[in-house]
């Protein structure tokens, strides 16, 4: 008795064990209800960001009691984030352990990561579609969008892999916000498409100082004239300007290449007069801007409430606050017949349950918060544009734009204009191909101006022989050289198994066969004493 | 003529491996000479831990100081078992470049050894209450420093609610000052986060913290005690 109680037990371990090699859990793919059962209670978790902005943080809590005074059994809960690596680092932690949130902000790039996890992530084709629950469905108890109100360009940006795993939240994209006073006290006038020649031209004029080591421009021992926030985004947009390669839709590298050499010795130019920095190296394009030590200040639309002196959130202390005047234009171009700019802003995702009543719950939430209600009032906190043609459209948001300057509060104009420059230009704006790496591609690609940056106010030798180190180095840092293997997502081809995953399998499969043998064994031995 | 050559190439192979020595042994600064370091210069310093923020992604933000001045480690690159061995006191070699952010004077880009054998060292929190407002107080940038008397203005909530950093406005001598509870340093598990959050406006508090600079003064709270 003993021992088969041994013999059970040693069993039951020996499985445990072989399943937990698995590393993450398995998951069924989500199969839609019939129906949404409201008999039972459903609590379900939100992770948000917010551009530290409360009034951003009130408008996720309203739209949470909006949709629970709808659905009273749901209860939603919320974790706010103020950044999108973080989430992007918790969510992958909780992969493996199967505590992903229900529904999360992110961007597509990140979700091409989740993907990898078996049916993390739930599609939404069939959600979008569905007669009851889809988008403006008849059993949805809120006025929601059809999915044809849903900008396509936008939507479009949430495809990948041959479905949608996401919707999106809100767009915004990169605008530079300009010191007027400044460049035109240097002689400048503000074209109508702002150029690269002009940017470089303008802040290499702010560079010059007097005998006591002042700027001429501002009196200041501090002007970095063209400060870039996101340096990713540099990088991406130059080349896209530039129509040099970046990667491929399926995943090949392709940003190895001398066009990205050429670019960084320019910027290693500015860097090393001084005229440029990033936000990494120096801090907030804002606060230098507002404190009249900057003259070209790039940062998202979603930032324009920090822009200028009038500007609704101020980071600095008021005495050294400099009054001027703000202007804002898209960011500069190589052709400016052919304006080209990066589409940007939180999506959103439903990672599949084991339960998919408690999945629909989810996407009845995250359907929620695509009504103009939530729509409209996010994108008055900031420089985003609502994601759907009914808000865009709609009464309400026509009055915000139309009321720019009103105040320096809900209608700063900087504000309403960084909107404006979105709408006016959806039609110019990209997006980078989605795979998984792509994110730690988009890494690489901030990081090497970063590097050329540093290394430059660093006196380091800008040539060749670095150029080669620092391809090599991001190669390797970012794992480069695998991504191409990886792309496509889960179902990629990853060709053969490498030797040491085929030694493992081998020994798993011994193991289950002595295993099977010994139980014969034990059995037949048992039988032939019971005879 | 043949033995000169040979001592020749003797002399010239000893005094090349030694400069590769040297080169690779880089001098370690007093506090005055980094203090002294231009920015964006290379520099190596010896100093001890005195509290680090949550290690993420191989990097760790560390506190550190010596007997004379203090040190803000940003994200330098740490393995998760070396981030277990930065205890407080710890004396840690550290190459990186001087860099400066919203007027936070840091070492950036840096890697760090243990220096085996060595002392310990805790700082004491030093008074600086005196030196608000003054143009004296910067010297002692990143310092465990306190402040005594203050008047609470404001506390808030980075996200509206417990979770994230703490802004905690205090006043002295009729001007305010921004202080913050960063929550990689000080948690919400943290009883100085919690103590913080239970805090009134007016109450008089007597505080401890790392004397860090964000646009001005913004010391990272790590005690907070309602002054008798």
């Amino acid at each position: 008795m003993k021992k088969k109680l041994l013999l059970i037990v040693c069993l039951l371990s020996a499985m445990l064990l072989l399943t937990g090699c698995h590393g993450s859990r398995d998951q069924s793919a989500f199969e839609m209800p019939d129906h949404f059962d409201i008999s039972r209670d459903y609590e379900i978790t939100f992770w948000a960001k917010n551009d530290t902005n409360l009034t951003q943080v009130a408008i996720y809590e309203n739209a949470i009691a909006g949709f629970e005074a709808l659905y009273p059994n749901v209860k939603v809960n919320l974790r706010l984030y103020t950044d999108y690596g973080r989430i992007y680092n918790d969510v992958i932690t909780n992969i493996s352990t199967g505590t992903t949130p229900n529904v999360c902000i992110t961007y597509p790039d990140h979700i091409a990561t989740y993907l990898t996890g078996d049916n993390c992530v739930v599609p939404l084709d069939g959600l979008f579609d569905d007669e009851k629950y889809g988008l403006g469905g008849s059993e949805v108890r809120f006025d929601a969008p059809s999915k044809d109100e849903i900008i396509p360009k936008f939507l479009e940006e949430c495809a990948f892999d041959g479905h949608h795993y996401a919707v999106p939240y809100m767009r915004s994209t990169e605008a530079c916000y300009i010191n007027k006073t400044f460049v035109e006290k240097l002689g400048y006038t503000i074209p109508e498409t702002l150029t690269w020649d002009f940017v470089w031209e303008v802040a290499e004029a702010a560079t010059a100082k007097d005998a006591d080591g002042n700027y001429l421009v501002n009196g200041q021992k501090v002007m970095i004239p063209f400060i870039y926030k996101s340096t990713d985004n540099m990088m991406i947009q130059l080349l896209r300007q530039k129509g040099a390669g970046y990667s491929t839709e399926d995943g090949q590298v392709l940003i190895f290449n001398d066009t990205t050499k050429e670019l960084l010795g320019q910027i290693s130019t500015h860097a090393k007069t001084g005229a440029f920095s990033t936000f990494k190296i120096s801090s907030y394009p804002a606060n230098f801007l507002n404190a009249g030590q900057c003259i070209f200040a790039l940062d998202s639309s979603a930032g324009a409430t920090w822009m200028g002196s009038d500007a609704p959130l101020i980071d600095i202390a008021e005495d050294k606050l400099v009054h001027f005047e703000t202007v804002i234009k898209p960011i500069p171009q190589y052709d400016p017949a052919n304006p080209q700019m990066i589409s940007q802003g939180p999506s959103m995702c439903v990672f599949n349950k084991d339960d998919p009543q408690e999945v629909l719950a989810s996407w009845l939430f995250m359907q929620y918060m695509l009504t103009n209600d939530v729509q409209i009032a996010y994108a008055c906190t900031e420089g985003y544009v609502p994601v759907t043609s009914k808000a865009q459209q709609s009464a309400a948001y026509q009055d915000y734009l139309s009321r720019c300057g009103e105040d320096n509060d809900m209608y700063y104009d900087i504000k309403i204009k960084a909107s404006q420059l979105l709408l006016d230009n959806t039609h110019n704006t990209f997006v980078t191909p989605v795979f998984n790496g792509s994110a730690s591609l988009r890494d690489a690609a901030g990081a090497m101006i970063e590097d050329v940056t540093k290394s430059t106010r660093r006196k380091k030798e800008i040539n060749d022989e670095y150029f080669t180190k620092l391809f090599e180095n991001m190669t390797s840092l970012y794992h480069l050289d695998a991504t191409n293997a990886l792309s496509g997502g889960s179902n990629a081809d990853l060709g053969p198994l490498p030797g040491t995953a085929k030694a493992l399998l081998g020994a798993l499969a011994a193991a289950w066969a002595l295993i099977i043998l010994y139980v014969i064994k034990e059995a037949l031995k048992a039988r032939h004493q019971a005879k | 003529m043949k033995k000169f050559l040979a001592l020749m190439m003797t002399l010239m192979m000893v005094l090349s491996i030694a400069g590769c020595t040297v080169a690779e042994e880089a001098k370690v600064m007093t506090y005055a000479e980094y203090d002294a370091a231009e920015m964006d210069a290379e520099v190596v310093i010896e100093a001890y831990v005195q509290a680090t923020q949550s290690w993420w992604d191989n990097k760790i933000t560390v506190y550190a100081q010596d007997q004379d001045g203090a040190y803000f480690l940003y994200e330098m690159a740490c393995s998760e078992e070396d981030a277990a061995k930065l205890v407080p006191g710890t004396k840690i070699k550290v190459t990186g470049y001087k860099g400066q952010w919203a007027g936070e004077i840091e070492v950036m880009d840096a890697t760090f050894t243990f220096v085996e054998g060595a002392d310990t060292f805790i700082a004491e929190a030093k008074d600086v209450t005196e030196l608000l407002g003054t143009d004296e107080l910067i010297k002692s940038q990143n310092q465990l420093v306190a402040f005594k008397g203050l008047t609470l203005e404001a506390v808030e909530y980075k996200n509206g609610e417990p979770g994230d950093d703490i802004y905690v406005t205090v006043s002295y001598n009729g001007q305010n000052y921004s202080f913050c509870v960063e929550r990689y340093l000080t948690g919400p598990d943290t009883e100085v986060y919690k103590a913080v959050g239970e805090l009134k406006v007016g109450d008089k508090i007597d505080v401890e913290g790392f004397l860090y600079w964000y646009e001005g003064v913004n010391t990272h709270i790590t005690s907070v005690a309602v002054a008798q």
